[in-house]
């Protein structure tokens, strides 16, 4: 089982946490003007990628709050974690 | 040599060989599991196509053909889903016999339980759905269900009683190590080159045309390349330089240590998740649902294999004295309409065949035959065609999240 760091709880176990996939994917400025292949690609199509991947989690059986995460998806080993609404911070050699 | 050496039988020969690639081939398939040694396997029978290297960068069928719980049923809800389901079940009633393999194909039935009144309703609509597609499936109760299965905990007495289970008698389960093996010998007798340890690093494109890939054994031209990757199917395409609907997860299975014949049957259960059968040897294997995150590291979190033991001996109460021999973790692609891609992609020549998430072997023959088509012919057969990848575009979706009779 993962150990989670909640920005607000700190760490707890994974089975508190509802997985939400990736972060940083906003709402389309004015989804009328997309054509039907963009909001396909804004719908169903998100990256996944091995390695450093941002994605969102909810500690939904503690604060139940969103937060950001990065997190290497060939170890599951978490990188960092940041509030939801904050940028993709720089990782510098394995730093949180 | 020793007296017991001489008793031993012979060392069998090898069912396929270890060849060098070509520079060379009408068709490359990447990925040497199932789905790659049956598309090439239909390939050759169906269309004539034998200048064919199946490309493995690990060794034969050691990825999810190894690691899947060998499920194969057609009681899927969808017509779209019920014909291609069903076709894979009907080609899996002959292989054994087209292979010339005995491949321990076992129709024992397969029974889907429900616990709530809702699940009731929505496998009651699943089993007329599958009745209208010509599919063998009914509507059982407990007492039916004991008689089916008499280990099964069918009494009040348990905290999700039973209330019924959906039952497809043609379903079952096969020895998958040998039906990989069973493929890669046929697809060897018809001249197909079987590369393993051979991983793709590249794609080589002309123009909006793929014309060859690159590996760790140098670059191999080809008329066409067909991608059956399963978890690492979003890499490939990416060498290509197209994106595909699919995360990747991990799904952990696992098995006891052998014991004497005591569940007859294949058991799943969606609301307290998990499916259990008993393997030939006397193993109980078990499985539930991925792990929640993306993950590409062949393992997944201890709780997902808690949760489904918890699951497994409150429904058959005899199982809480069987030990976990063994669990592990496969990479399996999932989309977000929980189906399969069988497609042609954005470049001439390249198609890809992905996204069957935890349901990939039972499909196996039909992802074969039905890709195999769409290869050969760089059209789809009536069974993959709405299985394109034009349906994120449009949005017909065959939506068998929790319809498909097990959560994904």
């Amino acid at each position: 089982m993962l150990l989670i760091d909640c920005p607000y709880c700190g760490p707890r176990n994974e089975n508190e946490f509802t997985y939400g996939g990736q972060a940083h994917v906003p709402y389309p400025e004015d989804p009328y003007d997309l054509t039907d292949e963009a909001w396909g690609q804004y719908l169903f199509y998100r990256d996944n990628q091995q390695g450093e991947y941002a994605e969102r989690w909810a500690h939904a059986a503690g604060c139940r709050r969103w937060f950001n995460a990065i997190r290497d998806t060939r170890t599951y080993k978490f990188l960092a974690v940041y509030p939801m609404g904050a940028g993709r911070p720089e990782l510098a050699g394995g730093t949180r | 040599m020793s007296a017991i050496a001489e008793e031993l039988p012979e060392q069998p020969d090898f069912l396929w060989h270890n060849p060098s690639p070509k520079k060379s081939y009408d068709v490359v398939i990447i990925g040497g599991g199932g789905h790659g040694l049956a598309t090439a396997y239909y390939l050759a029978k169906n269309h004539g196509i034998t200048n064919i290297a199946i490309l493995e960068r690990g060794w034969l069928a050691g990825g999810n053909m190894a690691r899947n719980t060998t499920i194969i049923r057609s009681n899927y809800l969808w017509d779209e889903s019920a014909a291609i389901y069903e076709y894979s079940m009907k080609l899996w009633e002959g292989l054994q016999e087209e292979l010339d393999y005995d491949f321990l194909f076992s129709q024992r039935g397969v029974m889907n339980l429900a616990h709530t009144l809702q699940e009731v309703r929505d496998s009651q609509r699943r089993v007329f759905a599958n009745q209208l597609n010509g599919i063998d499936a009914s509507w059982i109760e407990p007492d039916e269900i004991k008689e089916l299965c008499p280990p099964l905990n069918t009494s009040d007495d348990i905290r999700y009683p039973i209330m019924g289970a959906t039952w497809q008698p043609r379903g079952g389960i096969a020895k998958h190590d040998h039906v990989a093996w069973a493929f890669a010998r046929a697809c060897d007798r018809m001249g197909v080159d079987i590369i393993q340890g051979c991983e793709v690093t590249g794609i080589v494109k002309d123009a909006g045309r793929v014309t060859g890939v690159e590996t760790t054994q140098g670059r191999i031209n080809a008329g066409s390349v067909g991608m059956a990757a399963a978890g690492r199917s979003s890499l490939l395409a990416e060498m290509a330089g197209f994106r595909l609907p699919i995360q990747s997860h991990p799904l952990q299975a696992l098995v006891s240590e052998l014991h004497e014949p005591v569940h007859p049957t294949v058991v799943m259960s969606n609301h307290v998740h998990v499916y259990v059968s008993q393997a030939h040897k006397g193993e109980l294997v078990m499985g539930a649902g991925v792990d929640s995150y993306n993950g590409y590291g062949n393992r997944g979190s201890f709780h997902i294999i808690e949760e489904q033991m918890a699951a497994a001996v409150e429904l058959f109460p005899i199982f809480a004295r069987a030990h976990v021999l063994r669990t592990w973790g496969g990479i399996v692609d999932v989309t977000l309409d929980a189906s399969p891609i069988v497609s042609r992609t954005p470049f001439d020549n390249l198609y890809v065949n992905c996204g069957w998430g935890t349901g990939g072997f039972k499909g196996l023959p039909a992802a074969g035959y039905t890709f195999a088509h769409t290869i050969a012919t760089g059209e789809a057969h009536p069974l993959n065609a709405p299985y394109s990848l034009d349906r994120f575009t449009t949005g017909a979706l065959i939506d068998e999240h929790g319809a498909a009779a097990v959560a994904h």
